[in-house]
């Protein structure tokens, strides 16, 4: 499977990382090469296995629906680059 | 000898007889660091807090209430969030984030009385084999044998320059597909990675969260023992981490193997690897059968798909892990010109933020993901990664206690020799390791001799799963047999 520059284009949007019109045909590239290494796993006869989905057969733990942390506004927007009357900031994003 | 070339259990010792103080220990692996900077190991130092807790350990210690790691300097990897610290995984996209809480991996041993000397340089991420991805800089193993500067491995290469170069007396790590044992075994030092589930992930900067685990990279297997049993824990803030006691590692260090048996996985022996690392395997056979093991033939047949399941699920992972950097809540965000709105907010912070090899990843990981490719790539090759785990099943069912491999297919490269190599050349040193992280199991690297160059070499033990212990003790004959005392020239 190789990918043409508007795949590698659409990628990167989907990503959110802006890739310079002209960098892409390296890109298409580069992840071509990538994929064409993971074809090897089409060899293999996969028919009737379950996904791995855990390291080890262990339920995950569940607890109370409950809050058992929180209420510290100000240690949550410390590290912010744009924090406002308690809020993050953002660009407008309605018209 | 200087305080700072102590291991552990002699720092340990020293401590309890009162031979030396914390504060010691401490003030050399800080002058020490002072004068490493060539190394480029660390990147945020932490002097003040290390004196602090230092006299906290000391007063610890003579009230006789002192743990194994009370008083011991150490690095800790900039992947694990340090409270009011620098925490930036070295990537640009983290530049001046302080976390506002301790991951639990360091609270654990903050709370045994250890001692932070500061932040450790790693690649991007932890996405790298060679340290070269970190925004700070490539880190430079202290092992040097001609005029090339040498990779330490990656992606926790400062951890192992560090405690290559007796900076710390030991240092945190991490391991998504060979993080640790890969630098462990290109700077001669030991380096475990426990079962997935042994140490909390919480407060890890999370890269593959199916794959991550911690560990400590020490001088010793009997180091590793003692650290590895503070780090870890139950931790109800991650639900991955297992409820399940943790026994006395150092303890089980009895270096008696007689009559264990040893898996030699005949898929690990690769066209073209080097004759020194073929040498270097048969060597450690030998030396676990002249310790009274048992040596046995087996077959791992799904070995060769591991690294291109590995390279499916990592990127995947953190594909998704990865959407939080999006220039909102923490580090940084780009400058916008007039007229540009949220998505391109996101798109220049994340083009600015990521180095080329994470955003490489990021949009595989993106793509496996995508409508369309989802059962083609990622459940194809979570089934793979089941076949995988099935192999190393079998075999322990068969009654294998533990598998002798190499821990890498070569020794440390020069710094920039593979920038221009295909980034699948660079996967390639994941080759042996990658497989214990996509089976869950715990895998060590023992140093164990050096190559015709004068270069450490290691050799990987991996254990049935929850058994660290007995891994450890397996690790420490072939410690004891190799007797591996080589140390870097300093010249820096």
């Amino acid at each position: 499977m190789s990918i043409d520059i508007d795949t590698a284009r659409k990628v990167a949007h989907l990503a959110r990382i802006r890739v310079p019109e002209d960098h892409l045909p390296a890109l298409a590239s580069e992840l071509s090469n990538i994929l064409t290494f993971m074809e090897q796993l089409n060899e293999v006869d996969v028919e009737g296995v379950e996904p791995m989905t855990s390291v080890t057969p262990m339920r995950l733990k569940r607890r109370e629906d409950v809050v058992t942390d929180g209420g510290y506004p100000e240690k949550i927007l410390k590290n912010a680059p744009d924090a406002r009357e308690g809020f993050f900031a953002v660009p407008k994003v309605v018209e | 000898m200087s305080l700072n070339k102590l291991t552990i259990a002699d720092a340990r010792d020293a401590l309890k007889k009162g031979d030396v103080t914390s504060v010691e220990l401490t003030e050399a692996c800080l002058g020490e660091i002072e004068g490493a900077g060539a190394l480029n190991a660390f990147v945020h130092k932490t002097p003040e807090i290390a004196l602090e807790q230092a006299k906290a350990a000391d007063a610890r210690i003579k009230s006789g209430d002192a743990p194994a790691m009370c008083g011991i300097p150490l690095g800790i990897k900039d992947l694990f969030a340090t409270k009011g610290v620098a925490t930036q995984a070295a990537s640009n996209i983290l530049e001046g984030f302080k976390p506002e809480y301790e991951s639990t991996v360091t609270q654990n041993l903050w709370d045994a009385g250890a001692v932070m000397l500061g932040k450790l340089n790693m690649d991007e991420f932890a996405m790298g084999s060679s340290n070269e991805s970190a925004c700070y800089g490539p880190v430079v193993n202290p092992w040097k044998v001609d005029d090339r500067q040498l990779t330490p491995g990656g992606s926790s290469g400062g951890s192992a320059a560090a405690v290559a170069a007796d900076l710390c007396l030991a240092a945190t790590g991490t391991d998504t597909g060979g993080s640790i044992r890969q630098p462990a075994a290109f700077t001669g030092i030991v380096g475990i990675k426990p079962t997935y589930g042994r140490v909390s992930r919480w407060g890890v900067v999370a890269f593959a969260s199916s794959l991550d685990q911690a560990g400590p990279m020490t001088k010793s297997v009997r180091d590793a023992a003692i650290m590895l049993g503070t780090m870890c824990s139950h931790d109800p803030k991650d639900s991955t981490s297992a409820d399940i006691l943790v026994p006395d590692f150092e303890a089980a260090l009895t270096g008696d193997i007689r009559g264990k048996k040893i898996g030699i996985p005949k898929e690990y022996r690769l066209d073209g690897m080097p004759a020194e690392i073929e040498t270097l395997w048969e060597n450690g056979i030998a030396m676990l059968k002249d310790a009274g093991a048992e040596i046995v033939d087996i077959s791992l047949p799904h070995t060769k798909y591991a690294l291109p399941a590995y390279y499916v699920v990592a990127p995947a992972e953190a594909s998704s892990n990865l959407a939080r950097y999006d220039g909102v809540r923490y580090g940084h965000r780009a400058k916008l010109g007039a007229g540009e709105g949220i998505t391109d907010m996101y798109e220049k912070t994340r083009a600015e933020g990521f180095g080329p090899e994470v955003q490489r990843r990021v949009m595989i990981g993106t793509y496996v993901l995508s409508a369309g490719f989802y059962d083609a790539y990622y459940n194809r090759a979570r089934k793979v990664r089941a076949l995988i785990k099935r192999d190393f099943e079998q075999v322990f069912a068969q009654g294998i206690d533990a598998i002798l491999t190499p821990a890498t297919p070569s020794s440390a490269f020069g710094l920039g020799e593979m920038v221009d190599a295909d980034p699948v050349a660079m996967y390639l040193n994941d080759v042996f390791t990658v497989t214990v992280n996509l089976a869950g199991l715990p895998g060590i690297s023992v140093p164990c001799g050096l190559d015709a160059k004068g270069l450490p070499l290691g050799l990987q033990l991996i254990g049935r799963p929850w058994e660290e212990g007995e891994l450890l003790n397996h690790a420490y004959v072939l410690e004891q047999a190799a007797g591996f005392a080589a140390k870097p020239n300093k010249w820096w």
